[in-house]
């Protein structure tokens, strides 16, 4: 799949009569398939700027832009605390997922223990499963072992939600590395973990990389699992506070545009800096996934 | 996949860690944290869900068993149908729009993704998957508004008869909000196809070329046969989306008007936190879980079939 990432890149173009449309056509259809990406951003934006508390159009150049409204809207949400609070969270997710499911990738696909082939089954049964299919029982299970309305309660069923992915992925990475990688380190007395460590995990960096990302974007973007877990909108991350934002500035179009704007900033900026790595990840995931 | 699972086969009998003792107990040290997550946070709710489904219960007092009464209502009652049907709906748009432009756009710009143009096309379609589900609700609940910019075209254009709130129209509630998961998974859809075009080997639509295929011949011989893997992956993440919603509904239309955007996913949610019927909420999480599975499998098993 790595060649997923490189084939567009690598520009093989063929003569432009070879197909159906020249380069013009296919521009064009890309050029129309931007701007319906693109509008509903910019429709947004518009509204940011109209006069809080009015009903703007829907496309219009302000003729006094409200610069303002992403001030106020910044406040009101205390988005300095919402960031905070999801940085947090995904910083406590992630490593902790990543390196569990890199460690039962590793340990399924090469030390193999009798038995594991059907706790590997277990895992791929959870690929599909909805959340919601869970929620119920999790709100219960959560609130016994006391974490409702804290950032574990969010934190902690994250990281078994993600095994299956987590460990499907890495299991499929590691079953390609040729054997003789470890049995090298082996003769030099190097023990499991000391392979794992200094041999396996060095070659895994792509995967483990792409598998980052992703439960990343997972984490920070996930919404079913703060509104129920957890009440306080500032212990959410930034997708389950927009739900509470919307409820309170709902009526006010300008402020709930300028908000959703702010909150969806960061991860589009993150994308645009790392956009290859983001997706290159992307692509695979939904391959393997 | 499979040449991958055969050689792992291969490898275990060599593996020497695999060789009773210590060793297995070093190797089950690396399995077991993420299976203990995943015991404690997924396979013990799962079990507990496939109990509740058999409770009334308030989830306050005391539960009583019910038998399989609650799958009854819930493959039975009306408005648990609708709430079915209306999840298949969505399958409709969610999969059939992106992976029909997808393809479209595919077979049309085949190998044009190169240089500068290229890359900007790359990343701006990428957008809706990096934002929160509930944004693209937002700024879609927006665009669909009745002054909002698709009523604005559509007036543009000479329609405005037609123009309404339609987020709010009793028709078009359902079809509006299946338009916001299509262009959520647009973007993905087209990008996997034209990776894929990309990788067929040129020489075969040359050689149409040359035998006078029309383009049609090209797409049903060349590209369809070729794309097959990744079409299998578009349909399987775009079902799984739509089966599973639960984002978009929330903000967009908080499943109305009356039940007609209500998805399975939000249902359960209401049932279990604002109706506190426990017993109920969790047969229908049971037959969702299902559900997907059944739609998944085979799509997984027609398309990956002799890759």
């Amino acid at each position: 799949m790595t060649d997923a990432a490189a084939a567009p890149n690598s520009d093989r173009r063929y003569s432009a009569k070879a197909l159906p449309f020249g380069t013009i056509g296919a521009r064009t259809i890309l050029v129309g398939l931007m701007v319906v990406t693109l509008m509903p951003f910019v429709t947004m934006f518009s509204a940011a700027l109209a006069p809080s508390g009015t009903y703007p159009p829907g496309l219009q150049w302000p003729a006094d832009p409200q610069w303002r409204n992403f001030i106020d809207a910044f406040q009101s949400a205390h988005m300095d605390r919402l960031l905070l609070s999801s940085s947090i969270i995904a910083a406590c997710v992630v490593p902790v997922s990543v390196l569990i499911g890199t460690m039962a990738g590793f340990g399924i696909a090469k030390l193999a223990p009798s038995g594991s082939k059907v706790v590997y089954l277990l895992f791929v049964l959870g690929l599909t499963l909805p959340f919601e299919g869970i929620i119920t029982p999790l709100y219960y299970e959560v609130r016994a072992l006391g974490f409702l309305n804290t950032k574990l309660a969010i934190i902690l069923p994250l990281i078994g939600l993600y095994m299956p992915f987590s460990v499907y992925w890495m299991r499929a990475h590691f079953v390609n590395v040729p054997d003789e990688m470890g049995e090298a380190a082996e003769i030099d007395g190097a023990s499991a973990w000391q392979q794992f460590w200094s041999v396996q995990i060095p070659i895994a960096r792509p995967a483990i990389m792409s598998l980052a990302i992703l439960q990343f974007l997972w984490t920070w973007n996930q919404f079913l699992l703060p509104i129920v877990l957890v009440e306080i909108p500032l212990e959410r991350t930034m997708a389950g506070a927009l739900g509470a934002f919307q409820g309170q500035w709902g009526t006010n179009i300008p402020l709930l545009c300028a908000g959703s704007l702010i909150i969806i900033a960061p991860v589009v900026i993150l994308f645009l800096i790392f956009q290859k790595q983001f997706v290159a990840a992307l692509l695979q995931g939904a391959v393997k996934g | 996949m499979t040449a991958a699972d055969s050689q792992g086969l291969k490898q275990r009998g060599r593996s020497p860690f695999s060789r009773g003792g210590r060793a297995a107990i070093v190797a089950w040290a690396f399995i077991l944290p993420a299976f203990a997550f995943y015991t404690v946070f997924v396979l013990v709710p799962v079990a507990m869900s496939i109990y509740y489904s058999t409770l009334r219960w308030d989830g306050i007092g005391k539960a009583q068993f019910r038998g399989l009464s609650n799958y009854l209502v819930v493959l039975t009652e009306s408005d648990f149908l609708q709430i079915l049907g209306n999840a298949f709906q969505l399958v409709a748009y969610f999969t059939i729009i992106p992976v029909a432009i997808g393809l479209g756009v595919a077979s049309t710009i085949r190998n044009h993704l190169g240089g500068r143009f290229g890359a900007t096309a790359r990343t701006v379609l990428f957008i809706p998957q990096v934002i929160p589900l509930v944004a693209a609700g937002i700024a879609w609940s927006w665009m669909l508004a009745s002054n909002g910019v698709v009523n604005q075209v559509l007036q543009l254009i000479g329609l405005g008869g037609i123009t309404r709130g339609w987020l709010g129209d009793f028709d078009f509630a359902l079809p509006a909000v299946g338009l916001i998961g299509a262009w959520v998974l647009l973007g993905l859809c087209t990008m996997l196809l034209v990776t894929g075009i990309a990788r067929i080997d040129p020489s075969l639509y040359e050689a149409a070329k040359i035998d006078g295929a029309s383009p049609w011949d090209e797409f049903r011989w060349i590209t369809l046969p070729g794309l097959r893997q990744e079409i299998g992956v578009c349909v399987t993440v775009t079902v799984i989306a739509a089966l599973a919603s639960f984002d978009i509904v929330y903000i967009a239309t908080g499943g109305g008007p009356g039940i007609q955007t209500t998805v399975p996913g939000l249902e359960i949610y209401r049932l279990a936190f604002a109706h506190r019927q426990v017993g109920l909420a969790s047969a229908l999480a049971v037959v969702l879980m299902l559900l997907v599975i059944v739609c998944v499998l085979p799509i997984q098993w027609l398309t990956r079939q002799q890759k």
